[in-house]
C-alpha cells in the first residue's frame, strides 16, 4: 500500500499545482486519475487549444501548460496511479483514510483532496421508465466483449458514431441487429451512416428511423424493446440484449456517496480553506462550488494554495506552519 | 427598446413561460444568460459542448441562429431526446435578429 500525506483525486492542472503548494510545506502527494495520462480535460479534450488567462503566459496551449506543470512539480517527486477510478474511502481510527480504486490499488493518506474537474464520464441513459429494472439483465451501456452477442438478437439505440459503428460490427456476429434512431438521418459520420444504410438495404440489419424508445418488455430478463413513431404507432422488437449508445456525460461517480454536501453535481466547500463538510477532505477546482464560484484554472490554483495551508495541521499536527516565499526560500526538494 | 436589448420567451420544464430581456452586446452564451436569470441548468462542462445539460428546444426563431458546429451536432446526435429543433445553449451567441425567439429547457438535471 502506498503511504502519502495528501492523496489527490484528479491529475488535471489544479491537482498538479496542489502538489507544488503541498511540496513547499513538505507534504508528499499521490495522485489518482481515471484517465490513462495526467492533464485531465486539458490533455484529453483540448490539448492543442490555446489558453489566454494563465498569468505570465499571453498564450499557452493546454498540453504545454500541463507539461510545464509536470516540470514544476518534479522536485517534489509525486507518485501516480493512472487509469483507475477511486471507488471507496475508509476513515481510520486516527483520522486518516484508506482510498481504494476499482482495480484494488490502495493508498493510505492523511488528507484527501478532490480535484476531479468535471468528474468522470459515464454512459448517458435514455429516459425509459423501467430501464433500471433491466440493467445487467439484458441492458448494456457499452460493448465490452462483442462475442457475448453471438447468435443473439440485439437492439442498439442512438445516432452517434458509436451507435453506427457497433451496428456495423455486430451485424456479422449477432443473429439479428436492429438500430433505433429518433431522427430519419444521421448528421455526423457520413461514412458510417452509409455503411449502415447499405446493410439495411441488403436486409442484414433492421433500421427503425424516426422511432423513439417507449418501453421495455420482459419478465425479469429483457424480451422486447417497444418504440413509438410520430404517428404514435408502437412497434415491439424482440431482443436478448438492448444497447443504448447515447454517448458519455460527466458525473460525480462514487464521490457522490461519500457523505459530502453536493449541490448540482458540485461539492460544497468553505472558502476559508476549501474544506468540505467532512474533516480532512478538501475539494478544489471545477468540482467544487461556493458563492461566486468561477470555473477558471487560475481560481483552482488559488484554492490549491489555501487548501495546503489548512491541510498542514493534519499532516504535521505538532508543528507550527511558517509561510515562506519561494523568492526567499527557494524550493527545497524532497 | 434599446438596440442591443432583445426579448426571449423561456418555457421552463414545468411549462411556465416567462419573458426575459437579454442584452446582445455582452459576449456571453445563452447558457450563461439562462443561468444568470436563475433557470435550473447544470452546465457541468462550463460551455464546451461536452455535457449537453444546456440542451434546449428552439420553439420559434431557430432560423435566425447561426449554424451548429460539428462538435455541437455530434453531441446533439448522441442525445436520446433531441430533435430538429434542438440546440446547446452554451454554443449560442444572440444577436438583435434573435428578438422574439422562444425556447424550451430540456437539459438533464442529473
Amino acid at each position: 500500500m502506498t503511504n502519502t500525506d495528501i492523496c489527490i483525486i484528479g491529475a488535471g492542472p489544479v491537482g498538479l499545482f496542489a502538489v507544488f503548494e503541498a511540496g513547499l510545506l513538505k507534504m508528499r502527494c499521490h495522485l489518482i486519475d481515471v484517465l490513462p495520462q495526467v492533464g485531465g480535460q486539458l490533455s484529453e479534450i483540448y490539448p492543442h487549444k490555446p489558453i489566454y488567462d494563465i498569468p505570465g503566459y499571453p498564450s499557452i496551449t493546454a498540453q504545454e501548460l500541463i507539461d510545464n506543470q509536470l516540470e514544476q512539480i518534479k522536485p517534489f517527486a509525486p507518485t501516480f496511479t493512472l487509469g483507475e477510478r477511486v471507488e471507496q474511502i475508509e476513515k481510520q481510527d486516527d483520522g486518516s483514510f484508506i482510498i481504494s480504486t476499482g482495480d484494488n490499488t490502495k493508498v493510505h493518506s492523511q488528507v484527501i483532496v478532490i480535484a476531479g474537474g468535471l468528474g468522470c464520464f459515464e454512459p448517458r441513459k435514455p429516459e425509459i421508465h423501467n430501464l433500471h429494472l433491466y440493467e445487467g439483465k439484458g441492458v448494456d451501456y457499452m460493448v465490452k466483449d462483442p462475442a457475448k452477442y453471438k447468435n443473439k438478437r440485439i437492439v442498439i439505440a442512438g445516432g452517434g458514431d458509436s451507435a453506427l459503428d457497433w451496428t456495423y460490427h455486430l451485424a456479422d456476429i449477432a443473429q439479428q441487429v436492429t438500430l433505433i434512431h429518433r431522427s430519419d438521418s444521421f448528421r455526423g459520420a457520413p461514412d458510417s451512416a452509409e455503411k449502415v444504410f447499405k446493410l439495411a438495404q441488403e436486409g442484414k440489419i433492421n433500421l427503425l428511423l424516426s422511432h423513439n424508445l417507449s418501453n421495455i418488455h420482459g419478465n425479469g430478463t429483457l424480451t422486447a424493446i417497444e418504440t413509438v413513431n410520430k404517428e404514435k404507432e408502437t412497434t415491439a422488437v424482440e431482443a436478448d440484449y438492448f444497447i443504448p449508445l447515447y454517448g458519455l456525460t460527466p458525473k460525480l461517480g462514487p464521490i457522490a456517496d461519500w457523505g459530502l454536501n453536493i449541490d448540482k453535481n458540485a461539492i460544497e466547500v468553505n472558502t476559508f480553506d476549501y474544506s468540505t463538510n467532512v474533516e480532512r477532505i478538501y475539494a478544489i477546482g471545477d468540482i467544487n462550488t461556493y458563492p461566486g464560484k468561477l470555473k477558471l484554472i487560475l481560481c483552482g490554483y488559488h484554492e490549491a494554495a489555501l487548501m495546503c495551508q489548512s491541510a498542514f495541521k493534519f499532516v504535521y499536527p505538532d508543528q507550527k506552519l511558517s509561510f515562506k516565499y519561494t523568492t526567499v526560500n527557494g524550493i527545497n526538494t524532497f | 427598446m434599446e438596440d442591443n436589448l432583445i426579448q426571449l420567451t423561456v418555457i421552463d420544464r414545468d411549462g411556465t413561460e416567462n419573458r426575459i430581456d437579454v442584452p446582445t452586446d455582452i459576449n456571453v452564451s445563452l447558457m450563461e444568460i439562462l443561468k444568470a436569470s436563475e433557470y435550473d441548468i447544470l452546465a457541468t462542462c462550463g460551455g464546451m459542448a461536452l455535457c449537453a445539460t444546456c440542451h434546449i428546444e428552439v420553439v420559434e426563431g431557430i432560423e435566425n441562429l447561426s449554424e451548429a458546429s460539428d462538435q455541437e451536432l455530434d453531441m446533439l446526435d448522441t442525445l436520446p431526446d433531441a430533435d430538429e429543433q434542438s440546440r446547446l445553449a452554451c454554443q449560442l451567441r444572440l444577436h438583435p435578429n434573435n428578438n422574439g425567439m422562444k425556447i424550451r429547457l430540456k437539459g438533464s438535471l442529473q
